[in-house]
């Protein structure tokens, strides 16, 4: 009996694998043909948080050179802040929105924008995506506490939704360029 | 001195071994339900996954598939060089096999949950953006549209 057992244990020890499959989702924008007219959308320049990667796997944000350390500080500085006025360059503009359950509230506009290279590294790409999605992660979390006075993973479904409403997560993906070769 | 000796002599019983089977049984059990099989065999090398902080866990396996980018194992560099290639279950592939991939996928998969269906793409942190890239711009013609990289959780 014991042998048996033995047995079938000692293959299932070896079959085993355990590792659950961990991931960053994210979702692709539908296909489009490129012969068929597209309407360009205009988004006005303030609005954008634009970061670039080059093939040596710098970044730049916004026009400065910037270390991926300050990358989250600075995305979450960008979506906490917002105004209408078109002098002020630096921070994106708001609409305001009547969300059920909490009032009028301001909701940014803010869209991010990553832009790499080719030759671009995987690791640096996951990297930038692993920070832009913290810096939303943080904001949630500051909403949720501000209007449920409970950090966003304990929240129910409906309050979850309630908060992706006031900070929409825009991630706008261009089409790489081919500077650094393939 | 004698008697001192005669008392260390004395064994402690033996321990039983009739819950051997039990205790047994129940690992097997625990590793039964915790196994999954490995459904393909690696042609590339195991992917060095980049890692990442803001994970999310892929619950429904049956709804996900898999797509590897990595440099071949050192017996296929021969035929495939060292740069990192597609794998698509059992064989390397080249990027326009992805359609025809994804659309085999989605037919192994119930009716109404083919809609859910994700891609894990397991990239070796090594790799260019540029393969992954056209890997990307495949599965948008493909309409598989939720994906996931995979990673490793970073401490």
């Amino acid at each position: 009996m014991a042998d048996i057992s033995f047995m079938l244990l000692i293959f299932f020890l070896v079959a085993t694998t355990m590792d659950t499959d961990k991931g960053l989702f994210r979702m692709l924008p539908p296909y489009q043909d490129p012969t068929e007219q597209q309407e360009d959308i205009k988004v006005l320049d303030k609005n954008l948080f634009v970061v670039l990667v080059n093939k040596d796997d710098k970044l730049m944000v916004e026009k400065k050179p910037m270390n991926s350390r300050d990358l989250r500080k600075a995305c979450k500085e960008f979506l906490l802040n917002m105004n209408n006025d078109s002098e002020d360059k630096r921070y994106p503009g708001y609409t305001e929105e009547n969300i059920p359950g909490i009032g009028t509230v301001k909701v940014t506009k803010a869209i991010v924008s990553i832009q790499n290279d080719r030759a671009t590294s995987y690791d640096k790409y996951i990297e930038v995506q692993n920070e832009i999605i913290a810096a939303y992660n943080e904001v949630k979390d500051i909403y949720a506490k501000k209007y449920f006075k409970k950090p966003f993973n304990d929240l129910k479904e409906n309050q979850q939704d309630i908060i992706k409403q006031i900070i929409p997560q825009k991630i706008s993906e261009a089409e790489p360029k081919n500077i650094g070769g393939k | 001195m004698a008697q001192f000796r005669s008392k260390e002599k004395k064994t402690p019983p033996a321990i039983s071994t009739q819950s051997l089977p039990d205790i047994i049984f129940m690992l097997i059990f625990f590793f039964m339900v915790s196994t999954t099989m490995r459904e393909s065999t690696l042609l590339v090398k195991k992917p060095h996954l980049p890692k990442a902080t803001e994970f999310t866990k892929l619950e429904k396996k049956s709804l996900v598939s898999n797509i590897y980018i990595a440099a071949p194992t050192l017996q296929l560099q021969k035929i495939y060089g060292t740069q990192p290639v597609i794998q698509l279950n059992e064989s390397i592939e080249d990027c326009s096999k992805i359609v025809q991939f994804v659309e085999l996928e989605k037919e192994s998969m119930p009716a109404n949950d083919r809609s859910k269906m994700t891609v894990s793409l397991k990239v070796d942190s090594k790799a260019k953006m540029g393969i992954v890239t056209d890997v990307k711009m495949e599965l948008r013609k493909a309409n598989a549209l939720k994906i996931s990289y995979s990673v490793v959780p970073k401490n």
